[in-house]
């Protein structure tokens, strides 16, 4: 591996650093997904208990938390559809940096459009 | 002057070359088309389960007991929470094996880490579907109006 702070094709580049995010978005994910899980399980013992829980959620700090884990769910999804395109589109390894610019143009327009709706459903007017 | 040097993969390697004699089949090229073909199908699955309960009506504030038995009367979303279920869970244990194999050097820690990943993978898996499967709407505190 290149030593050299210049770098090299990949290292130090919008490749590495999109591997970077997608690995910790992935496991982001992951330990929400197991938290999420044994939340809703709540709905097999008690109405109350599973409420008592939801409000946790609908609370506006919480609604903070939830926006960041639905920008880190988008950034996986798009970049994980563009790792898809780079591996089985015959151009995908050609364009893969534009199509990573791609990804941050549609990630930013998706999830302003989800902040938006969902702050301001959280943090009042209802 | 010339040398000759074996074809990789020839079997006349110096013996302690040859990586165990155990292969994995096509385990791991499996595993790669897996993760692409799932995560095709969750940006589906996890778009609508969003859309559905965060952007329609009053979003978060809609959430409750009496929410979900709405949504698990119908088979339509029975299924897809199974499917999101499954598909998430073994998208991501996938990808955490992955990230384990790449940073635990040890193969003591290797191992432990995976069999608590893969205990806690099976623990959430048969959870989540029993919960879907043996939904009771008239459960300890409902007081849904069928249930009264
Ligand atoms: C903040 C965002 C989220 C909220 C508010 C939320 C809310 C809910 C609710 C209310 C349920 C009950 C059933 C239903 O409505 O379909 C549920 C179930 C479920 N959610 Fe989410 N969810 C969120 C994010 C996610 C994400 C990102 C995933 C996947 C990675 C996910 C996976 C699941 C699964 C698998 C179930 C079924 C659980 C079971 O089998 O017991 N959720 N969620
Ligand atoms: C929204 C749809 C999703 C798409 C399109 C997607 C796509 C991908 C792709 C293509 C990979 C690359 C695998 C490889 O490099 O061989 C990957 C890795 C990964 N994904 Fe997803 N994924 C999605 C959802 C999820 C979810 C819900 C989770 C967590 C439960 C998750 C966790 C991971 C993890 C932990 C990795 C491994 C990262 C690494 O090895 O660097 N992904 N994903």
């Amino acid at each position: 591996m290149s030593k050299t702070s210049s770098g090299t094709l990949y290292r130090g580049r919008e490749g590495m650093w999109s591997w970077v995010g997608h690995r910790v978005t992935g496991v982001v994910i992951f330990l929400f997904l197991l938290v999420h899980v044994l939340d809703t399980a709540l709905v097999r013992v008690n109405a109350d208990a599973y409420n008592a829980v939801i409000a946790t959620y609908q609370n506006p700090l919480m609604a903070l938390g939830e926006t960041a884990l639905v920008a880190a769910i988008l950034f996986h999804a798009f970049n994980g559809l563009r790792l898809i395109l780079v591996d089985f589109w015959k151009q995908g390894t050609k364009y893969q940096r534009q199509l990573l610019w791609g990804v941050l143009g549609v990630w930013i327009v998706v999830f302003a459009a989800f902040a938006i709706r969902h702050l301001s459903l959280a943090f009042g007017g209802h | 002057m010339s040398v000759n040097i074996a074809a990789p993969r020839s079997q006349r390697l110096d013996p302690k070359y040859v990586r165990g004699p155990k292969s994995r089949g096509n385990f791991e090229m499996l595993a790669w088309l897996f993760m692409r073909l799932s995560g095709v199908v969750l940006v589906v699955l996890i778009f609508g389960h969003l859309f559905a309960n965060l952007m329609t009506g009053t979003g978060i504030n809609a959430l409750s007991f009496g929410f979900v038995a709405g949504k698990w009367a119908n088979p339509v979303w029975q299924f897809w929470d199974l499917a999101l279920l499954w598909l998430s869970m073994l998208h991501g244990t996938n990808g955490v094996r992955t990230i384990i194999n790449d940073y635990a050097e040890k193969h003591a820690t290797r191992a432990w880490l995976k069999g608590i990943l893969y205990v806690a993978t099976i623990f959430i898996v048969v959870l989540g579907s029993l919960v879907i499967f043996t939904f009771d709407p008239c459960v300890a505190g409902s007081d849904l109006a069928q249930c009264r």
